[in-house]
């Protein structure tokens, strides 16, 4: 019978039948980071049991640290601890840890792929949301709790109860301006924040094909804001070429096998789904969030609607107000959604001479040491200093405000981040969701504007 | 774990569609924090006005339904991030199950292995237990019975709900999944030894 991918994944990785729809689940990689990871380490070794399989577990901090020029562990000092907690337990059970400053070192999601720890085939998880993100690599990627994490580092499985399958697939020809992540703002809108809930979704079509691997991870990264804890795309030749040389991608021999393997992942012609949706590119226009879900969005030529009066009220914007020209006061572009080499090449690529408007604190946060190295060796960096934009140190940032940074209350931010929730980037900030190229034209604009206005 | 069997409260109605873990407890409660103390903290964006003092519109607040351990919730409860914090906080202010149309799944998945039961039940249903409480927010009480899966209303009626075996046993006894799933040692040995003869590009490039 025809399978789909996530069926074979998840066939294959199966210990252990539990009986009504539940399977003990092998897991491939196992990734932690500062907000949880120490604690997930120190509660198994409290409760008598043992790291199952630590070359498995990849650590590295990027919640709770400071992303200030120049910054160490202490820069956030609540950070402190638990960086030095993560150094601690990692270092008694044999764990790696990308230190800060240390290549490797970068938001969870980021570094995972760059460094070819995620590989086509494989099961993954962590105790953060976003993990979907590396499902763009062709693996079934999902988000734990930290109960569930503390499990998954014991015994290198997890109870799970199979999801039911979901293909959305787009069509047709990207219009200028839209982004992986307009793709993936616009599905949410149209199908709904719990449209994905009980599923795992398999993105597919002539346009997702079309997207580079740094682009799938920013449309699966939004996966769980549709509801569903997996994402993914079928690996092909872009994959394993992104693939090829990584720091813990196989090599040689292994290499070859790996690759005789990955090639069987793709669904089958003909495999069935629990659901299917087709998303028509031509449909697609830069989008921009106005509410306090991921779901409440609307192109950039939009107006704000009515209905979500708590969600007005708390934005600060009134019903059929047109959305294009309301003033921005902070813009950030980072975070696992959009931090990559090529959203900084985008987001650069508008400036073209501008400066950032007067009004407006704009942050570029890299999401990985070597995204930062890379793009300081393209020069990247100088062209956003020039602008007026602030170049900062890799972590979570502003996504999160973890870390002693958030947007003032009050203050409007366009953000390239995953979640618009009241208060996410800090009591009372109104967060707006957008591509890179959009934030950075709104920087530039002092307010949110058609990014094909500015280019 | 805590074991859950029955429990019989006021329900108190939160019926907003989308209530995110962000709102149920603010990230920075939780640098830093362990298991216990989040109770003061959940819906603090909500439950308290800006000079500290409580909220009087936040349904929690109202005498009636202060520290009850049954909340009626809507749509999407439990959305987004996947901090286990998020049910150590509702613990934390007393609440053991949430009655709602459907979760987010990270979400209920921490319910599970903490001992807050997560019933799903269709939006008229909890509007329905809503009202009946609404009526007189005194005297309703609603029972949820997890052994004999059913949420009785203040008025009698008898609701069955689906709930996971595997989950609710675990539930009702207070298991541990660690413990239950190194019951299956053996399996994951030989599995794991199975696999790496099988891929070993999946084992070696890590090793």
């Amino acid at each position: 019978m025809a399978k789909t991918m996530f069926d074979k994944i998840w066939d294959s990785r199966v210990v252990a039948d539990l009986g009504d729809g539940w399977s003990l689940l092998y897991l491939d990689r196992v990734l932690i980071h500062d907000l949880s990871g120490g604690r997930a380490i120190r509660e198994i070794l409290d409760a008598g049991h043992t790291v199952a399989e630590p070359r498995k577990v990849f650590a590295v901090p990027d919640h709770a640290v400071s992303s200030q020029p120049g910054r160490d562990s202490t820069t956030f000092a609540k950070g402190k601890p638990l960086v030095a907690s993560l150094r601690e337990t990692t270092a008694a059970t044999g764990v790696r840890l990308f230190d800060l400053g240390r290549r490797g070192h970068g938001i969870v999601h980021v570094m995972a792929p760059e460094l070819g720890i995620v590989l086509p085939g494989l099961t993954l998880a962590c105790g953060d949301s976003h993990t979907c993100t590396n499902g763009a690599m062709g693996c079934m990627a999902f988000g734990i709790g930290s109960s569930e994490l503390g499990h998954a580092l014991a015994t290198q499985t997890l109870p799970q109860r199979r999801p039911r399958s979901m293909r959305i697939r787009f069509e047709g020809k990207r219009p200028p301006g839209v982004t992986a992540k307009d793709m993936i703002l616009h599905a949410i809108g149209h199908l709904g924040t719990a449209a994905g809930t009980g599923y795992a979704i398999e993105y597919a079509g002539g346009a997702v094909e079309a997207l580079e691997i740094e682009e799938r991870l920013t449309l699966c990264n939004l996966s769980i804001e549709m509801g569903a804890r997996t994402g993914m795309v079928a690996p092909d030749e872009k994959t394993y070429a992104y693939l090829k040389g990584r720091d813990f991608s196989p090599k040689g021999a292994a290499w070859e096998a790996a690759l005789a393997d990955w090639k069987r992942v793709p669904s089958d012609p003909g495999a069935r789904f629990d659901a299917d949706h087709l998303i028509r590119m031509e449909d697609i226009a830069p989008q921009i969030t106005w509410g306090t879900s991921p779901g409440q969005v609307a192109p950039i030529t939009g107006f704000v609607p009515e209905g979500d009066a708590a969600a007005l009220q708390y934005m600060g914007l009134e019903p059929g107000q047109k959305l294009a020209g309301t003033r921005v006061d902070w813009v950030f572009i980072g975070s696992c959604t959009n931090s990559r080499l090529s959203d900084l090449r985008a987001a650069a690529e508008v400036i073209g001479g501008r400066r950032v408007a007067p009004h407006v604190t704009a942050w570029v946060v890299p999401g990985s040491e070597v995204v930062k190295q890379e793009a300081e060796a393209e020069g990247l960096h100088t062209r956003f200093l020039e602008a007026g934009f602030e170049w900062r140190e890799p972590g979570c940032a502003l996504c999160v405000a973890a870390n002693g940074e958030a947007v003032p209350a009050g203050q409007r931010c366009v953000s390239t981040s995953n979640r618009n929730f009241v208060g996410r980037q800090g009591t009372g900030a109104r967060t707006h969701l957008a591509s890179p190229a959009m934030a950075a034209a709104a920087a530039l604009a002092g307010a949110l504007v058609d990014v094909r206005e500015m280019v | 774990m805590d074991s859950f069997t029955s429990i019989t409260a006021t329900a108190v109605p939160f019926l907003r569609k989308n209530v995110d873990t962000d709102v149920i407890i603010p990230i920075q409660r939780l640098v830093g924090s362990g298991r216990t103390g989040l109770g003061p903290y959940a819906f603090e964006r909500m439950r308290y006005l800006a000079d500290g003092s409580d909220n009087p519109d936040f349904p929690l607040n109202r005498a009636e339904y202060k520290g009850s351990k049954l909340l009626l919730a809507d749509e999407n409860f439990g959305c987004g991030s996947s901090r286990e914090g998020a049910v150590w906080a509702l613990m934390g202010m007393g609440v053991r199950c949430v009655i709602a149309p459907s979760f987010g799944d990270i979400f209920f998945a921490n319910c599970f292995q903490n001992g807050l039961l997560p019933v799903r039940l269709p939006i008229e249903v909890i509007r329905q237990i809503a009202e009946e409480t609404e009526a007189s927010p005194g005297n309703a009480r609603t029972t949820v019975d997890l052994e004999q899966r059913v949420v009785i209303t203040p008025t009698g009626a008898k609701i069955p709900f689906e709930v996971d075996t595997r989950k609710r046993d675990a539930m009702l006894h207070g298991l541990d999944d660690i413990a239950l799933t190194k019951r299956h040692a053996e399996a994951i040995a030989a599995w794991r030894a199975g696999d790496r003869a099988a891929r070993p590009w999946a084992w070696d490039s890590v090793a």
